[in-house]
């Protein structure tokens, strides 16, 4: 599904990795580790097409992301740090119109019960700028359980999350590793998720 | 298609109805530099309905610059643009629905307040309606051509001094024929080879800026 091969990322004048090969079929899981600075966002970027790696290419499917274009963006889900939410609109209007952007519309009610699933119940109609950050957090988060993307790509999902956060997190991400989709996320906690196959990569050593 | 673009009008509208002060500061600056200078200049009534034209053109064109700085920072800090770009629809068209909700938000209200400042220069109501009608057909222009300015100057320090520099001298087009088609209104000569000019270049400018504006985007965002 997912193919990456002889991916080198150079950034500035350091080389931030080189020669990185790997490749994921469905349900299964990729960890990218390393310290702060190793180029596990630039990576994911990369993996998502918005920066394009110095060498080396990536392959969905045997075709090229880049010629892909926004067939590959139908199948895929990023979650970068920014949450990308809209401080003046609500929890509901940010998460309904974020879908209706992605070209997946959601009704009302499904949008209500995602946030309910991910603890933001009475909180849907407030301004996101009087959310904390973590509840901004998980708004964002809410999008994940509405989208139908296969390929999900998240950086530092379990940062900002409290305790029950992260273990609805894992369970909603083992979900959707039994129902064949694929995750790449890195993380600088010990978090175990349930998947048949688990890779990892260890970038800056 | 449309689905898009009305989703991203409810969005610009809602956002643009609570952030209210973000409108009217275009508005304000575009109705002080207007009113200043009868001011300055005193109340000779030939002299302002000669320069009457060519000041509310340009205090136009300041204004929508003005403007310009908010079109797509905001969304690009706090990474809503980087999800459009990955979403399976158009850039060019997400760019096109935002360029037109951000003319409604800054440009209109400027048309819709032109004839006001118009009497203050002593226009004939036949020059205040082409003065509102060249500004309906170039205010769209001027956030079109600006909307690449201002998506090849994301994210750079002191980018609002470079995006003046790099839009305003493609404004002067529009500049010559918006206040050329005011002045030709109030000697009473024909207007309508200005306006078919005009309109040429609101279409040209529909079809080229939302794709350079989507290719300097993924650039910037890189």
């Amino acid at each position: 599904m997912l193919e990456a091969s002889q991916l080198e990322a150079i950034r500035g004048d350091r080389q931030l990795f080189t020669a990185l090969s790997f490749s994921l079929q469905r349900g299964e899981l990729l960890y990218v580790n390393g310290p702060n600075g190793a180029g596990k966002s630039t990576l994911l970027r990369m993996l998502c097409g918005l920066v394009l790696p110095t060498n080396g290419e990536i392959l969905w499917n045997g075709t090229r992301i880049q010629s892909l274009g926004d067939d590959y963006h139908k199948e895929l889900h990023f979650q970068g740090h920014l949450c990308a939410i809209k401080s003046e609109l609500s929890g509901l209007e940010n998460l309904r119109i974020a879908s209706a952007l992605a070209g997946q519309a959601v009704s009302e009610q499904d949008a209500l019960d995602a946030l309910g699933h991910m603890g933001l119940q009475g909180f849907e109609d407030l301004p996101a700028k009087v959310l904390s950050q973590g509840q901004k957090y998980r708004v964002s988060l809410a999008r994940l359980l509405l989208s139908q993307a296969c390929l999900w790509i998240l950086d530092e999902p379990f940062t900002a999350l409290d305790k029950a956060s992260v273990e609805l997190l894992k369970s909603i991400f083992s979900g959707h590793l039994a129902n064949q989709g694929i995750i790449v996320l890195t993380t600088h906690q010990d978090v175990a998720i349930d998947a048949a196959t688990v890779k990892q990569i260890k970038l800056g050593s | 298609m449309w689905a898009v673009l009305q989703c991203m009008l409810t969005r610009d509208l809602i956002l643009a109805i609570r952030r209210m002060s973000d409108v009217l500061t275009t508005l304000f600056f575009f109705v002080i530099v207007v009113s200043l200078f009868p001011l300055g200049i005193g109340a000779d009534m030939d002299t302002l309905r000669a320069i009457a034209p060519g000041v509310v053109w340009v205090a136009a064109l300041l204004a929508s610059m003005l403007a310009l700085g908010r079109l797509f920072n905001e969304d690009f800090a706090d990474g809503t643009l980087e999800q459009w770009i990955l979403t399976p629809q158009p850039l060019a068209l997400l760019v096109l629905s935002k360029i037109v909700a951000h003319w409604l938000v800054t440009g209109v209200p400027l048309v819709l307040i032109a004839p006001l400042l118009g009497l203050q220069y002593d226009l004939p109501a036949n020059a205040l309606w082409i003065l509102v009608l060249s500004l309906l057909v170039g205010t769209p222009v001027l956030s079109l051509i600006g909307a690449i300015g201002a998506a090849l100057t994301l994210g750079l320090r002191g980018g609002g001094v470079l995006i003046s520099l790099l839009v305003l001298p493609l404004y002067v087009p529009v500049l010559i024929f918006g206040a050329g088609v005011v002045d030709a209104g109030i000697s009473g000569l024909d207007t309508q080879a200005h306006f078919w000019l005009m309109s040429a270049f609101l279409v040209l400018a529909l079809v080229f800026s939302p794709l350079a504006t989507a290719a300097a985007l993924r650039i910037s965002i890189e």
